[in-house]
């Protein structure tokens, strides 16, 4: 094992992990601004309108991430129509590419889970804003989808570790992400054990982050599902949960 | 198809076997086997399958003939009667594939069948203690059958990520649909058509599954109340 190799490649790995921070954030942030809609309505008793987005989530779910990759990168430079529209210019680079189906895929798992967390809602919630005499979209924004949220969140911070492990294929397509800068090291050097490890371990600390990320989050939205503690007990618990 | 479908076989197969033995190692008593289970299934859970494909393939290749030099070096060194005569071998694509997605799925496995076996009431394993039976025939013949109800939808999820994750073989050269797909998308200008008929192989492979998934699902809840 030679490690020299590595710590002379640090900043490599370094800019690698930034590009894999900003390609799974951006595709994250997307991903959730587009399953909401997708979720509410697959929800829908009309077939017209459920059937689209449910056909989305099943195509996105059904099929492998690099292959929609592949589809999005090189299957559209197959039609005249995109290469001559303004739109090639997104389509020709690959990060671009990789963004967006990153986000159309987390999109469908989102919404997907969103769509289950919202089936959950108990009927007397849903009951009790009837009664009270709420229209559909106030029932919605003020009880279901906060319940849903909350509800989605252990099962949404397993889609995010699913994300940042997926943002790995961003460097079979040429990106330098964190796999793309160990696949240059690997290629000038040869040093394959030491190089993948490497990124391995920096995916690795990211993952236990995110782990640790979620934990503080469902400890502060889940708070009301905790037994409740004694007073003794309640003092080290309230320092971990800022802004109560 | 044929060569995805039999990859996936494959792997599951070497996957069921050490989520076996991992989940028997995580609930033993054995605090070794405690110990090196649990960094077994954090690891691989915490590492991208792409990247630990990246070094079992490459790395594993390494390895082994590293370790075959050696083996010739030192008997010829000492002279033994035998000599291995080590040549560089290429572990081929396949197997290494076939391993590594077996390797991975086995410790998303392990944590399944934990969850499954933890949730076999202890009164039942206690009958069967009571019964004489030795701690083998507990396993099989109370522990397992009772278990394989609560693992069908881990198992049925794994399988499908399982199926979708042999996609990546491709990454390391082996000739399955999406490496012929790229290949045939490139000579006749049309990958669009080729990628996208390869998207609607994986799900035929992931409807039969679906399908599958909920026969055997009936099939083994026969007998539980519903609410």
């Amino acid at each position: 094992m030679d490690f020299q190799v590595i710590i002379d490649n640090l900043p490599l790995y370094i800019s690698g992990l930034w590009v894999t921070l900003q390609l799974v954030a951006m595709s994250l942030v997307l991903g959730l601004l587009l399953s909401v809609p997708l979720a509410l309505a697959a929800r829908s008793s009309n077939i017209l309108i459920s059937f689209p987005p449910k056909a989305y989530i099943y195509f996105f779910r059904g099929t492998p991430l690099l292959v929609q990759m592949y589809i999005i990168y090189y299957g559209m430079a197959q039609f005249e129509a995109v290469r001559e529209s303004f739109i090639w210019v997104v389509f020709q680079e690959a990060y671009w590419c990789a963004l967006i189906a990153f986000s159309l895929n987390t999109a469908a798992y989102t919404a997907e889970i969103l769509r289950g967390a919202m089936e959950q809602t108990p009927f007397g919630e849903v009951e009790a804003a009837k009664a009270c005499g709420m229209s559909k979209p106030t029932m919605y924004r003020r009880i279901i989808l906060p319940g849903a949220f909350r509800r989605a969140l252990p099962a949404y911070g397993n889609e995010v570790i699913f994300m940042l492990h997926g943002s790995a294929l961003a460097g079979v397509i040429t990106i330098v992400d964190l796999f793309g800068a160990a696949r240059i090291v690997n290629s000038r050097h040869f040093v394959p054990f030491e190089s993948y490890i490497t990124a391995g371990f920096f995916y690795l600390v990211v993952t236990f982050m995110i782990v640790w990320l979620f934990k503080i989050w469902e400890k502060h939205w889940h708070a009301h599902l905790r037994p409740r503690e004694s007073e003794e007990a309640k003092k080290p618990a309230v320092a971990l949960t800022p802004g109560e | 198809m044929v060569l995805t479908v039999e990859v996936a076989l494959l792997s599951l197969l070497i996957a069921l076997v050490l989520g076996f033995i991992g989940a028997l190692a995580k609930l033993s008593k054995s605090r070794t086997a405690n110990i090196i289970a649990t960094i077994y299934t954090t690891i691989i859970r915490g590492v991208p399958d792409l990247v630990l494909m990246m070094i079992i393939f490459f790395g594993g290749q390494l390895l082994v003939n590293d370790i075959g030099y050696k083996l010739t070096e030192f008997s010829e060194e000492k002279g033994l009667p035998f000599n291995l005569g080590w040549d560089y071998i290429d572990i081929s694509p396949f197997i290494a594939g076939v391993l590594t997605i077996g390797f991975i799925f086995g410790a998303y496995m392990t944590e399944t069948f934990r969850g499954a076996i933890l949730s076999v009431p202890r009164g039942e394993i206690e009958a069967g203690q009571a019964y004489g039976m030795t701690p083998v025939q507990v396993f099989f013949r109370i522990t397992f059958p009772a278990c394989v109800r609560h693992a069908l939808p881990g198992f049925g999820n794994n399988w499908l990520v399982l199926a979708k994750t042999t996609a990546l073989v491709s990454v390391i050269g082996l000739q399955d649909m999406v490496f012929n797909a790229n290949q045939a998308g490139g000579a006749t200008r049309q990958p669009f058509t080729f990628f996208f008929v390869v998207a609607l192989l994986f799900l035929v492979i992931t409807g039969v599954s679906d399908i599958g998934m909920r026969w055997l699902n009936k099939r083994y809840s026969v007998g539980v109340r519903r609410a």
